[in-house]
């Protein structure tokens, strides 16, 4: 390397930080959660090590296509306020890099899922890499206001991903993980858009609230959380669940449903007047009301293998 | 002709980064070493033929031949 290239410096130098930050630590938190469920709760164990892989290469699965959103989505996301600090809007890494991370972590993570467990589980990591980056982000997510129901289903595979790499197949119980997340994603995400109103109008996004208006947002909410509420209680009665399943399941749901059922109720007016303090409430709800569905599965695997 | 430094600004720069870097694919590699031990420990790898006789594969050969 010369001495020009060696001194040519950038305005900023980025940090091995603001590369960790391309991957979305957070998503990649529950991307790692619920894909340790779906591996723990299948019938058939791995070794600790190949557990330990096959979490570690579905999340760094997750990360690549969190790249590839974030070079793809970066003049939206540098005029919507959630998301101007990103590592791509704020100019901390070029767009190119994050293309380049996103599609060398994209190969090594589903090569070596595939050596680590199966190639059935490393296809199904493939094509959730293919739906989010492509299918949601490229396609969905600026064309239609039904983008976050489609897109939802990119979350939604890990913990389907992480029952295949144990057993090689989808059964029923995946599937039903799989619709939980799935169904829970607009609810959850409508309730944000309420609340977060400037954000995807500056954007320009297709967001529900923003093409059908704000009290149609109420209804689907509404609606979507009535179809949620039987699929966890249908994955307590499958091979996975349990007593501690159902009784939460039933009580979640219950709660949600009431809570979606205020939120229906309540116009704009007086949303506004409490600072939409129940569609706030609901959307805190809401990430609970995933984990705890997810850690009642836990506690019912450890039933079952101390009976 | 500039002069060639042991530690050039560059390095002290971009520490963190290349520490990141170095740390991230050390872990790497003790990974895949961990589970390639586990797979061959395991003998998923070893099922081939090679120069040792192994009636049981020269069965499953017979096998697929009917």
């Amino acid at each position: 390397m010369s001495d020009a290239a060696l001194n040519a410096t950038r305005p900023y130098e980025p940090t091995f930080g603001d590369y960790v930050a391309l991957l979305k630590p957070r998503v990649m938190s529950l991307v790692v959660f619920t894909a340790l469920v779906g591996l723990l709760v299948a019938p058939v164990s791995l070794h600790p090590v190949e557990t330990f892989a096959a979490i570690l290469f579905i999340a760094l699965g997750a990360g690549a296509s969190g790249a590839l959103n974030m070079w793809y989505d970066a003049d939206i996301d540098a005029v919507m306020k959630r998301t101007a600090a990103r590592p791509v809007p704020s100019g901390r890494v070029e767009p190119g890099e994050a293309l380049a991370i996103g599609v060398g972590l994209s190969g090594l993570s589903v090569v070596m899922l595939g050596l680590a467990t199966n190639l059935a589980a490393a296809a199904l990591l493939a094509f959730t890499i293919f739906f989010y980056a492509v299918i949601y982000t490229m396609w969905l997510k600026r064309w239609t206001p039904q983008n976050i129901v489609i897109g939802g289903a990119a979350g939604a595979f890990p913990p389907m991903v992480g029952w295949v790499a144990a057993t090689g197949s989808v059964s029923l119980e995946a599937c039903l993980m799989f619709a939980l997340i799935f169904l829970w994603t607009p609810p959850h995400f409508w309730a944000l858009c309420l609340f977060m109103k400037s954000d995807y109008d500056n954007a320009g996004v297709p967001m529900l609230t923003v093409t059908h208006g704000r009290k149609s947002t109420r209804r689907h909410i509404l609606a979507y959380t009535l179809i949620l509420a039987p699929a966890p209680i249908w994955l307590a009665l499958t091979s996975v669940g349990g007593p501690v399943t159902l009784i939460t399941a039933i009580g979640l749901n219950a709660w949600f449903v009431k809570r979606a059922v205020d939120i229906w109720r309540r116009d704009e007016e007086q949303a506004q007047h409490d600072s939409y303090a129940v569609e706030k409430k609901f959307f805190r709800f809401s990430l609970y009301y995933l984990f705890l569905h997810f850690v009642a599965l836990i506690a019912d695997a450890v039933i079952r293998g101390l009976l | 002709m500039s002069e060639l430094k042991a530690t050039h600004e560059i390095h002290t720069r971009r520490f963190s980064r290349n520490l990141g870097v170095g740390l991230t694919l050390l872990a790497m590699v003790a990974l895949i070493f961990g589970l390639t031990m586990v797979k061959i420990t395991r003998g998923e790898l070893n099922e081939r033929f090679d120069h040792v006789a192994r009636p049981a594969m020269e069965l499953k050969v017979e096998e697929a031949d009917q």
